[in-house]
């Protein structure tokens, strides 16, 4: 649950609409990270972006807690900003960082592709590097690695080296 | 998006298709600045439909990242965004400062936002070159080329490499300026503004540019936020967008200058806004000449940052603070952050995450390069394969930066 400290933020309050979305939140170094349970995450941007206005998704990545579970963090960068003008600031500025937690099992969330066709790119790279399937993603492929790549290069349990080599060992 | 190589040659019902002819741009391609691979469908000349396929350059940077200490991930930063390998750093020990919680002297304050807009200037330097060669203006090329050279010259006098600086480090620069570096910032001062203004008598109000640059490979303000452009590309669709005035980092705060907008959002306004951009970056390094601070130029925090040399070979707790740092590296509290910085493409955002132990736990690169080349499919829709190229210039995108 969202700490009572929390509470007088205007994305906390405006987030009290989708009931239990928001599992857990903070401020740490001047910074709102809220976790959000993966099955509301489109709700949740769209409430977002609607009301809130935030029109940009900077970025979509994940981190890797292997092995607690839920090993995948998919996380969220939203940035809201003026859509027009903008000569002095201050200006709207506000950043929001969003979690999921996703277990390793079979990771799997919904696309935000929907909200902002900037997280096209993004998801297909944690796709591509984490192995977190995106539902209704216009087209989830490798971006980064060869497209008969095996393996997510970015868990924590694929070596630094990688499995081939170009040269035959010893 | 549809298999573009495997479409099929009649409807359901039978009728032939328009035929369209599939051809690659790239991945070895002197327009594409990098290995980049754009699948074209034509239709004769016209763009029926574009798709960018990345990951040529992918080294695993962030991967490698994870392996190494908190200062030994400063020189890979700087191969991120080659054209810009200051930038980069700042972004990266701003991070670790903010996890650190560490206060940098106003000196390496000034001489960082010093040296970043000279990484600016270098960097949209290179851009004008390559672009102009692009759509045909060769000498451009040589003249950018030049100035780039007095600039490559002043990076080695403060860091020893011409481009590969990794001058900033956690806490501070990683040496003091050099003896003469006032001397030779006050000449770049002097010449530069004069050549930007013949860059500009070249091309600005050059027929033959205008028409190949004016109304080619525009973008609306709402696409481009929508799809994740930032930088100049932006402020071309007429948003006054700038990180170091919205969201002021290493004490941009106390400079003036001001933040050039277009609102054609084609490629004429992209090269204008650029060029006077080169011009503030010009203003704020004359700012930062005669304001510097006196002061040290690293963080005077033990454990943490290396101690003088001197103290090191006379003290013994500094010595062995030297040798702590330089084997297993220092610590840094757990937690995570985000720090945006403004580098000459875009939105420059470096997601930190700490467990608490010598070793970054994972580092994510917002690159701005990689949002705007996602830019690159609706924008190229409907244009003619020659005016791809000058859109495709406009983005002033690098490889390095898109697949890290």
């Amino acid at each position: 649950m969202v700490p009572d400290t929390l509470k007088e933020i205007r994305v906390v309050q405006a987030l009290e609409a989708l009931p239990s979305a928001v599992v857990a939140g903070k401020v740490d170094r001047n910074e709102l990270t809220l976790e959000i349970e993966p099955a509301r995450i489109v709700e949740v941007c769209r409430l977002l972006k609607d009301t809130l206005q935030f029109n940009r998704l900077s970025a979509v990545t994940c981190v890797d807690w292997y092995p607690t579970e839920p090993r995948f963090e998919v996380i969220y960068h939203l940035h809201a900003i003026p859509s027009a003008g903008v000569q002095q600031p201050p200006a709207r500025n506000e950043r929001l960082r969003l979690k999921c937690k996703v277990s390793g099992e079979k990771p799997e969330i919904d696309s935000v592709y929907g909200v902002w066709r900037s997280a096209d790119w993004y998801e297909r790279e944690v796709f591509d590097l984490f192995g977190v399937v995106f539902r209704n993603h216009p087209g989830l492929k490798r971006i980064l690695m060869p497209d008969d790549w095996e393996g997510h290069p970015l868990r924590k349990d694929y070596p630094v080296h990688g499995y081939k080599y170009s040269y035959p060992q010893e | 998006m549809s298999d573009v190589l495997t479409s099929p040659e009649t409807t359901e019902s039978g009728t032939p298709k328009r035929r369209t002819m599939t051809l690659n741009m790239g991945p070895q391609h002197p327009s594409t600045h990098g290995v980049l691979r754009v699948l074209l469908e034509l239709d004769g000349e016209i763009i029926d439909k574009a798709e960018a396929d990345i990951g040529f350059l992918h080294t695993g940077i962030e991967k490698e990242c994870e392996v190494k200490t908190w200062q030994q991930v400063v020189p890979l930063t700087d191969r991120v965004d080659y054209l810009a390998n200051l930038s980069n750093n700042l972004a990266y020990v701003l991070a670790v400062e903010k996890l650190l919680g560490l206060e940098v002297p106003p000196k390496a304050q000034f001489i960082r936002v010093m040296l970043t807009e000279l990484t600016r200037i270098s960097s949209h330097i290179v851009w004008l070159g390559t672009h102009a060669l692009d759509i045909g203006a060769m000498s451009m090329f040589m003249y950018c080329f030049r100035e780039r050279e007095t600039l490559l010259k002043l990076f080695e006098m403060f860091s020893g490499q011409r481009m590969m600086t990794s001058y900033f480090r956690i806490g501070g620069l990683a040496l003091e300026p050099p003896r003469g570096w006032e001397k030779a910032v006050g000449n770049i001062v002097q010449e530069f503004p004069g050549r930007i203004d013949e860059y500009e008598g070249l091309l600005t109000a050059n027929p033959i540019w205008m028409n190949r640059t004016k109304g080619v490979g525009f973008m609306s303000l709402e696409d481009l936020l929508d799809w994740g452009a930032t930088g100049p590309m932006i402020r071309a669709a007429g948003l006054a967008w700038d990180i170091r005035k919205q969201e002021p980092y290493s004490s941009y705060e106390k400079f003036q200058f001001e933040v050039p907008t277009r609102t054609a959002s084609d490629v004429f306004a992209r090269y204008e806004v650029r060029v006077a951009e080169m011009r503030e970056s010009l203003k704020i390094v004359e700012q930062a000449l005669k304001g510097m601070p006196e002061g040290r130029h690293v963080a005077d925090v033990q454990g943490v940052i290396l101690p003088d040399r001197e103290k090191m070979k006379t003290q013994m707790e500094a010595l062995i603070y030297h040798f702590k740092i330089v084997t297993e590296g220092f610590r840094v509290p757990a937690g995570e952050v985000y720090v945006a910085v403004e580098s000459p493409r875009g939105e420059l955002g470096y997601y930190v995450v700490s467990d608490g132990t010598t070793k970054p736990y994972r580092v994510h690169m917002r690159t701005p390069s990689f949002g705007n080349l996602q830019t690159l499919a609706p924008m190229l829709q409907g244009q003619l394969i020659a005016d791809s190229i000058a859109a495709l210039g406009s983005m002033d995108f690098v490889l390095g930066d898109t697949d890290r």
